[in-house]
């Protein structure tokens, strides 16, 4: 056997190994969204089905008999909103940040990262007695806030890097025809940075999508997000698999395709600019 | 653009944050040292560190650390061996790799509470699972996982999640690895192995020291696995720190002795934060 004959083969192996893992790791999903078409009978079938009858019977269970629409409506307001009020408090901060750095922006920046490492638990009972003597326990307005606290700093982060990218000469250039700041932004630094604001409000929405602990924590029956909605079957009496399953690949399947859409620009954010 | 348009610019923000910050962190050390508990509001005071006492004294609370710090290490040294593995399997152009890519990193983007369900259910169910459904199908017995290895189970759950964020930050960086280094290295006659030691490791140092500090971060606050699957039991087998402090505030309604464990979170958590911070720092171009 040649060299290149040895190296033909051993990129097969890795390629088969890497299939091996790729089924692997997708399988748990793959099992979920096919148990969600089954029924209550057949998903707990021994041995397990992997050929049935398919049944939308779930889904049109969990639509009327469950609020479920309430709650993926919840999850939309509370992670739409904690990102549109992030991005509007990030955007002019980190204009103005990289457009003129001082020898603080640094060290402000850090700071607020640091804000990001503060473990939710380690500030649970203010949070929690703050929103019980405003009265809004079970409110969205406490988890829009909270999701736009918990990510400005990842959100500053991402911004102040891409605007940093964008030349500084068409601003002077801008600024040199008199425009106002205001329009500066609206028309010079917006269309350029669209696609850095545009993923960052994506890797923003994800996060605020998937937290568990303060939905689980704040939340009851009012404002429960999704995340709060599918913890509520972990009781014995919530054993209906195809059902949990039916709840889970709605409320997972927007934010899977967001991440396979947004993967690149996702790992700048994911390592808050440390990997590109 | 004057100084002041540049500073009340960034004003907000930095308010913004430092308000969110100062406010429930100050009380949440002034809770730590007084007597408060929501189910006894007659009793009140300052006790100076005896909450720190009673929840470092607490039986629980050893049990729980040594588990924090079992979920941490095992999960980070699972996930950063096989995101290693796995994004080297898949440096290379092959049909369908855009499909295995997705595929690969598809389980970081479930979310926890579903997948604690999925796992608990429909994979580790002692009666109706498919793991049991394997084990009779060679004639063992099915394992009883979340009663029998409870935290085994949690941090299998957590890998599975976490792995797919090493594959994703790996993937990235490996694509700027020089190939023709590599190739030249395999022109000369290094092995795989070397190759990896000499090139491959120290072009992912950077990123593998990122994925481990911010995979600690998000570890020693994992909650939502324990909340669905286990509780934190049996007994006390798959308590960790935070679970343990949600314990002590939702369940026994102590405010003292869970904001004296908030702050001992804090100060765990910060030490991982200042080298993450500096990591990041030294990225960071002004």
């Amino acid at each position: 056997m040649t060299d290149k004959q040895a190296e033909i083969l051993k990129n097969r192996i890795a390629v088969f190994f890497a299939w091996i893992a790729a089924l692997l790791f997708f399988f748990p999903i793959f099992w979920m969204v096919l148990t969600s078409f089954k029924s209550e009978a057949q998903a707990i079938a021994i041995p397990p089905l992997l050929f049935f009858e398919p049944t939308l019977e779930n889904y049109t269970e969990i639509q009327a008999r469950t609020n479920y629409s309430q709650f993926a409506i919840n999850s939309v307001i509370t992670s739409f909103g904690g990102t549109l009020i992030a991005l509007l408090i990030a955007i002019p901060s980190a204009y103005a940040m990289a457009f003129n750095p001082t020898r603080y922006t640094k060290d402000i920046l850090m700071w607020m990262l640091s804000t990001k490492m503060l473990p939710a638990v380690g500030v649970l009972m203010p949070i929690y007695l703050i929103s019980q003597k405003l009265g809004m326990l079970d409110s969205k307005i406490v988890l829009v806030v909270i999701y736009a606290m918990m990510n400005l700093p990842i959100v500053m982060l991402i911004l102040f890097n891409y605007f940093r990218e964008i030349p500084k000469e068409i601003l002077e250039a801008s600024r040199m025809d008199g425009t106002s700041t205001f329009n500066e932004i609206k028309d010079i630094v917006m269309p350029l940075a669209w696609g850095g604001i545009a993923s960052t409000a994506l890797l923003s929405i994800i996060l605020c999508w998937n937290e568990a602990f303060w939905s689980i924590v704040l939340t009851t029956t009012e404002a429960s997000t999704l995340t709060a909605f599918v913890a509520s079957f972990q009781a014995p009496e919530g054993l209906f698999w195809a059902k949990v399953s039916a709840v889970s690949t709605l409320a997972c399947a927007p934010i899977v395709v967001f991440g396979w859409l947004a993967q690149k620009q996702l790992v700048q954010g994911l390592t808050f600019g440390a990997v590109k | 653009m004057n100084r002041t348009l540049v500073r009340l610019l960034q004003a907000p923000s930095i308010i913004l944050l430092l308000l969110w910050m100062i406010i429930p962190l100050s009380m949440t050390i002034y809770f730590s040292t007084i007597r408060y508990n929501l189910l006894y509001p007659e009793r009140s005071g300052f006790i100076g560190l005896d909450n720190y006492r009673f929840f470092w004294t607490d039986p629980s609370f050893f049990p729980a650390l040594t588990n924090t710090l079992v979920l941490v290490g095992s999960v980070l040294l699972i996930t950063v061996v096989l995101g290693l593995a796995i994004s080297i399997l898949i440096d290379r152009p092959f049909k369908g790799r855009g499909i295995a890519r997705v595929m690969l990193i598809s389980p970081f983007f479930i979310m926890p509470t579903v997948s604690a369900l999925v796992w608990k259910n429909m994979l580790m169910d002692p009666n109706n699972g498919l793991f049991a459904a394997f084990a009779n199908a060679l004639g063992m017995q099915p394992i009883e996982w979340l009663q029998d290895m409870p935290l085994f189970s949690i941090i299998i759950m957590v890998s599975w999640q976490w792995t797919p964020f090493a594959i994703l930050i790996f993937m990235t960086s490996l694509q700027s690895q020089d190939k023709e280094q590599q190739e030249a290295a395999t022109l000369d006659g290094a092995g795989f192995w070397s190759q990896f030691y000499n090139l491959t490791l120290p072009h992912l140092a950077r990123p593998i020291s990122i994925v481990i500090l911010i995979q600690m971060i998000f570890h020693l606050a994992v909650f939502a696995e324990i909340f669905v699957t286990t509780s934190g039991g049996p007994g006390v087998q798959s308590t960790n720190l935070t679970y343990l402090i949600y314990i002590q505030s939702q369940q026994a309604f102590d405010v003292g002795v869970a904001s004296a464990g908030g702050v001992f979170a804090i100060i765990l958590a910060n030490i991982v934060a200042i080298f993450l911070i500096r990591a990041v720092g030294k990225t960071l171009t002004v």
